[in-house]
């Protein structure tokens, strides 16, 4: 960076505020004049890559937004659809992958807090929360401390302020040794006519703050979430937040409350870049200036600069635009839950944000031309090379299929995850119909007989060795998840994980997967409402396999008509819907029992995800199928045992006559399909239907007896089973 | 239970009391109203109570239990007129939070302190229904344990040995866990108040209230009260 003559900012503070040249060169220009440190600042935070989006926000315009019944898509603090009845969810799916690598227990808190307040700042209130967590390697050092502390933060925060977390999903792989992810997802409710939105308006109107007071946590957070690891990375622990679920509890029912009334104008969270987000954000909504008089904002320690002030990222924080003269309504009643509300500020027609600090003037910066002009770059991408297909007959079998079934149920990837959710409140509120474990959560509308389904997928692997099949995947799994219960997929929300964007492959492998999410997306009408980018996700150069995790929700109309995981009872036909050819190709099998982690992953044909999909939806909703699960990772074999595990009632699998490879038949990963148990006086029914919609369905076993079975033959009893798959968490978590 | 069955009785008086941090008002307020009480809602900071039959301290984190459980909410300016209610026979039920709650404000013997395994347990468990002496378990079997969900922290129940032998000879415990998961003194779950009208208990029946969301093994205790108080 060169120095500049006349200009107070060294190139060192400028490049400590994670500024390049170009950028501040930008800043010169719309102020016409050198910034002070704290407009310096401003432009640090809003202009990093986690507040401006600056290496995505091109490419993202591909994906989909829109359908008949979404409310509002992405560019507010939360996605929101209709789900009938005059109510609607609210939603969305956020990271918090480097504070909780820093600081595990207090990062995946405030990730779950962050979350919870952009769903009600919209006037929902919560009623559920997911979490997709990615660790290294499970015999990495760090990786139990890691898994410890998120588990713990997570069910500290969200136990407290008593919204249940209903799902999600965790896996282990080396490439997330330096750079776990935390990505946390709300789920809210409201009467359509009852939304907020984050749109200052009204010359002359109150800015007004409530809540937790404002501290010298998380200053920089958004800007250290926008730089890659190093060994330095650990002298960054006081830029983490320290989370207070008490406090946002409090805050979550001021609000709601404060939303009864007619006070409020505009309410935004203070999340990442705290204060100084949300009120550009909402200033740049409403096509507004504001002007604050920090030395108002209610602080937690002495000796608070206005720079740290309007880069504080201490949590459970909210600003409120409200109309002139209802300010004593919202003091009442954040007296009444014990928080701060001071007026500090208000909202003017200058265009312009200006700050004063004991009636000085200390900045003033034009609010359009930080919000909406932050530079945005295209960024070079070079594409992944290409994974060749790997053909069945080319996987020589290393061990028996029942012990390789054995070994992958005992396994990281799939062995019981339920060490992690028991330490999760999944049924305060009381309207959990089904918890973690299943293929999709479901949580009763309040007072009704509906559900809201609700899932997190992504396969990371299959997104490094092809990032558009990947991409369409992660979509796929999702949409098929919430079909699995008999839910009517609506919308996603996505957490977009990769690493540096200025290396040209991951920035292929960002543009890559969103080609594919925006196909699948678009097949299926499943448009993107809301989401999060995180990039940087990488230690000493080695980034984390890409993982656009994908946050869907689905509508089952009639809980009554819903499938589970779980076979009620013996001597029912199992069904397999969808074509098996054995795609043995970046399976967990290849790199579980064979070691090798290679080859194309499966291919998906839209048009067959979405006709198969939407024949099993239909048998569900006829009341013709109450069992059901999809087809993913570890494949026929695997979905069965678990299957068999839920029920405590064994099953016995068809081998196919002349099966070539009874691997390929039994854990390829081809994708796109669900196994179904059905009443033996139904079967002709399903088949009939699948046959008439143009689906490929068949009889592929039965259940029964204590133990799983392929072909009468090579017993797993299921007690052993279930030792070996509950087994693996709790003793890795209790080895010494 | 019918709502034609409840209307036949008179209407029972449930008050549920709202601390804040409290996050099980709502589902106890539900329960209570689906077994055919009128529930009013009851603010921690006031001192003055409305007649009623039943008191419930729901679960949750009240004042964030960031000092002993349920410590700063035993202290809240409602307690006084609640101790006094309960003292006249007034039916108090405190639910996990709430449980801590009536042990803090001494009118169940013990305490609860962190879970022998330390970590926060959510999961259904078996309860031996140990007495049907109560206006609380009067409409359970005492043959077959039941099933009800525990999420807590600090679940695992200490008393001292001469208060345990006194509850034991008194017959006051009501539930105990059939595979102990907390680590609790005798694996027990609920005890009475000496005069029988005070259970405290960690498990949550008013989310054991709809076979859809986590059994009916719940209800039974809201319509025993129902049933004895109207």
């Amino acid at each position: 960076m060169n120095a500049r003559p006349n200009d107070p900012n060294s190139p060192e503070l400028i490049a400590q505020h994670g500024l390049s040249d170009e950028e501040y060169g930008r800043i010169l220009e719309i102020l016409g004049r050198p910034p002070n440190l704290v407009e310096l600042g401003i432009f640090s935070v809003m202009w990093s890559e986690h507040c401006s989006y600056k290496s995505s926000r091109h490419w993202l315009k591909q994906l989909p937004t829109e359908a008949p019944w979404v409310i509002c898509g992405p560019g507010e603090n939360a996605g929101i659809v209709d789900v009938g009845d005059g109510m609607a969810a609210v939603f969305k799916i956020e990271s918090h992958n480097h504070p909780s690598f820093i600081e595990p227990y207090q990062g995946a808190a405030t990730g779950v807090g962050g979350i919870l307040r952009d769903v009600f700042t919209m006037g929902a209130r919560p009623v559920a929360l997911l979490n997709s967590l990615r660790f290294g390697a499970a015999d990495h050092p760090k990786t139990r401390h890691l898994i410890d502390g998120v588990v713990a933060g997570i069910g500290g925060y969200g136990n407290c302020i008593g919204v249940p977390t209903v799902g999600g999903e965790t896996s282990f792989h080396p490439a997330y040794n330096g750079n776990i992810l935390v990505n946390a997802m709300c789920v809210g409710l409201v009467p359509q006519d009852e939304i907020f939105y984050a749109r200052a308006a009204g010359i002359g109107n109150p800015v007004v703050y409530v809540g937790a007071k404002t501290g010298r946590d998380g200053i920089h957070g958004a800007t250290m979430a926008s730089a890659e690891f190093n060994e330095e990375t650990e002298a960054k622990r006081p830029t983490v937040q320290v989370g207070d679920p008490f406090t946002e509890k409090l805050l979550l029912e001021a609000c709601l409350e404060l939303m009864q009334t007619d006070a409020i104008v505009a309410i935004q969270d203070m999340g990442a870049a705290g204060l100084t987000s949300s009120s550009f954000e909402m200033a740049a909504r409403g096509e507004v200036g504001i002007e604050m008089d920090l030395d108002r904002v209610p602080m937690r320690e002495t000796g608070m600069t206005p720079y740290e002030i309007m880069l504080s990222e201490s949590q459970e924080r909210m600003l409120l635009v409200l109309r002139a003269g209802e300010e004593e309504v919202a003091r009442r009643i954040c007296a009444k839950w014990g928080l701060d509300c001071v007026t500090v500020g208000r909202v003017t027609a200058s265009g312009a944000m200006v700050l004063r600090w004991q009636g000085e003037v200390i900045g003033e910066v034009p609010i359009a031309p930080v919000s909406g002009s932050s530079p945005i770059y295209q960024r070079p991408r070079e594409a992944s090379p290409r994974a060749l297909p790997i053909a069945a007959q080319n996987v020589p079998a290393s061990v028996d299929e029942a012990s390789a079934l054995r070994q992958l149920m005992a396994g990281p990837d799939l062995a019981s995850r339920r060490w992690i959710w028991q330490q999760y409140d999944h049924q305060v509120m009381a309207d959990t119909v089904l918890g973690p474990g299943g293929d999709a959560a479901v949580v009763r509308i309040h007072g009704s007989k509906r559900g809201l389904a609700l899932t997190t997928d992504c396969t990371p692997r299959y997104c490094r060795a092809d990032p558009v099949q990947g991409g369409m995947q992660a979509v796929c799994e999702a949409w098929r998840n919430l079909t699995a219960v008999g839910a009517t997929p609506l919308a996603i929300t996505d957490c977009l994980n990769f690493g540096s964007p200025e290396n040209p492959r991951i920035m292929g492998q960002f543009t890559g997967c969103l080609e594919g999410m925006a196909k699948a997306c678009r097949a299926l009408d499943f448009p993107v409402v809301s989401g999060n980018v995180s990039f940087y996700n990488e230690t000493e150069g080695q980034a984390i396999l890409p993982t656009p995790t994908i946050g869907g929700l689905g509508l089952l109309p009639d809980l009554d008509r819903m499938a589970r995981l779980a076979y009620p009872a013996a001597g029912q036909p199992l069904v397999l819907v969808g074509e098996s050819v054995g795609w043995l190709g970046c399976s967990l099998y290849l790199r579980e029992i064979c070691g090798r982690e290679e080859g194309a992953p499966p291919p998906i044909d839209l048009a067959i995800e979405r006709r198969n999909g939407d024949l099993v939806r239909r048998l569900i909703a006829d009341g013709l199928v109450r069992t059901c699960h999809d087809l993913a990772d570890g494949g026929l074999w695997v979905a069965l045992a678990e299957m068999a595990l839920a029920s405590g009632i064994g099953a016995d699998l068809d081998l196919p006559e002349a099966c070539e490879s009874p691997a390929a038949w039994l854990f390829g990963e081809d994708q796109s399909r669900y196994l179904l148990a059905v009443e033996p006086a139904d079967l002709d029914r399903v088949l009939a239907a699948a046959t008439a919609a143009g689906v490929i369905a068949r009889v592929v076993g039965r259940t029964g007896g204590d133990a799983l079975t392929l072909a009468g033959a090579n017993a797993i009893c299921l007690t052993e089973l279930t030792k070996l798959h509950e087994g693996w968490l709790p003793s890795l978590m209790s080895a010494a | 239970m019918e709502p034609e069955q409840a209307e036949a009785r008179l209407t029972v008086r449930a008050g549920v009391i709202t601390f804040p941090g409290s996050n099980c008002d709502r589902d106890a307020a539900v329960a209570l109203a689906a077994a055919g009480a009128s529930v009013t809602e009851l603010w921690h900071a006031d001192t003055e109570l409305p007649r009623l039959d039943l008191i419930v301290l729901p679960g949750g984190f009240s004042y964030g239990d960031y000092l002993r459980c349920g410590a700063i909410a035993a202290r809240a300016p409602i307690m006084a007129e609640v101790v006094r209610r309960a003292e006249a026979g007034v039916a108090v039920l405190g639910i996990c939070n709430g449980f801590q709650v009536l042990t803090e404000l001494g009118l169940v013997p013990g305490g609860l302190i962190r879970n022998a395994g330390l970590k926060f347990i959510c999961a259904p468990v078996e309860l031996a229904v140990a007495t049907r002496r109560s206006i609380f378990t009067a409409g359970y079997g005492t043959e077959q344990p039941i099933t009800l969900p525990i999420a807590h922290h600090d679940g695992n129940y200490v008393c001292p040995a001469d208060k345990l032998a006194r509850l034991e000879d008194e017959d006051r415990i009501a539930f105990r866990y059939v595979a102990n998961p907390n680590g609790s003194t005798g694996a027990i779950a609920g005890v009475l108040g000496p005069g029988r009208n005070v259970l405290g208990l960690m498990p949550h029946p008013e989310r054991a209230c709809d076979p859809r969301t986590g059994g009916t093994d719940g209800c039974l205790m809201f319509q025993s009260l129902i049933g004895a108080l109207g």
